[in-house]
């Protein structure tokens, strides 16, 4: 990569690039981990016995849950090129279909735009939006996201 | 559980039950951990304050999960969150105490089905919004 060019420049080069697509297998593991880190106690997500009774028949993910398969790779691509600090700026998800264990879902990130605004001392920051889209093994979209992320 | 919430319950206006948290470092680190998001800013005081920052600050995205449990809480497991949005205006920083609340401002039939719309906000002991957003979601009718 050119050393030459600014974050900010190196970034809008890449608008309309799609990162390499991953496939995350999603297990009840993660979703557990995932509903601790929160403190979000809900059977639905954890209690297999009670959740089998439930309108899912079996275990679901929090809503929220699916943001972190790929997050990894928008996080790569930003701390290995921003000099500052990266912060989020607003995140959207819509959700079309629950997500259980057992899915495979393949994740497709595509960087969006890139807006330049000039900042006091940090310089240059970057507002960068990524677009992600959730596919499940049965090629049904269970969500889709927008992430806007301020680096410099 | 708490019991199952229905579209004739709520209204424009209908306050949405208040969630509290009051996130630890170590919460910051499970969190680091459950969602890939390994930036320091969030673990490693000294980088923190190298970037500029008071010390670490709560990931944006564990208080926007915390909206989301607000939402999911409150709904039920028959309602579904369809949408939700936030923007991130402030930090947090971790021992403090934040608060999540959110009203209806609409709901609707479509499709045979009802909808409602939220507006979202996490507010801290200052009283300030550090996150404000909207959510979608379906409720089951009577």
């Amino acid at each position: 990569m050119a050393q030459d060019l600014s974050f900010v420049e190196q970034m809008k080069s890449k608008v309309g690039l799609e990162l390499e697509p991953r496939v995350y297998e999603i297990e009840k593991g993660m979703i557990q981990r995932f509903a601790r880190a929160i403190g979000d106690t809900n059977p639905l997500w954890q209690d297999e016995d009670y959740a089998r009774k439930g309108p899912y028949a079996g275990i679901i993910a929090p809503p929220t849950f699916i943001l972190t398969t790929g997050f990894e790779q928008i996080e790569q691509l930003l701390t290995s090129n921003a000099s500052g600090a990266v912060l989020h700026g607003s995140t959207e998800i819509e959700c079309y279909h629950p997500v259980k264990p057992g899915d495979a879902i393949a994740v497709a990130v595509k960087i969006a735009s890139v807006r330049e605004r000039q900042g006091g001392q940090t310089g240059a920051m970057a507002f960068i939006a990524f677009d992600i889209t959730y596919t499940n093994q049965r090629r049904e979209m269970v969500a889709r996201c927008r992430q806007m992320v301020i680096a410099s | 559980m708490i019991g199952q919430l229905y579209y004739e319950d709520v209204e424009s206006g209908s306050e949405i039950t208040a969630l509290t948290k009051q996130p630890t470092t170590r919460q910051l680190v499970m969190w680091a951990g459950a969602s890939g998001d390994y930036n320091p800013i969030h673990y490693d005081k000294d980088y923190a304050q190298s970037r500029g920052l008071p010390g670490v600050i709560v990931h944006g995205q564990l208080k926007y999960s915390f909206l989301g449990q607000l939402m999911t809480d409150w709904i039920g497991e028959r309602g579904s969150l369809r949408r939700l949005t936030c923007s991130y205006r402030g930090m947090d920083l971790p021992g403090e105490v934040i608060i999540c609340r959110g009203k209806v401002t609409r709901k609707y039939i479509e499709d045979g089905q009802g909808y409602i719309e939220c507006s979202l906000w996490l507010e801290n002991a200052r009283g300030e919004k550090t996150v404000t957003g909207t959510a979608v979601a379906t409720l089951p009718t009577r």
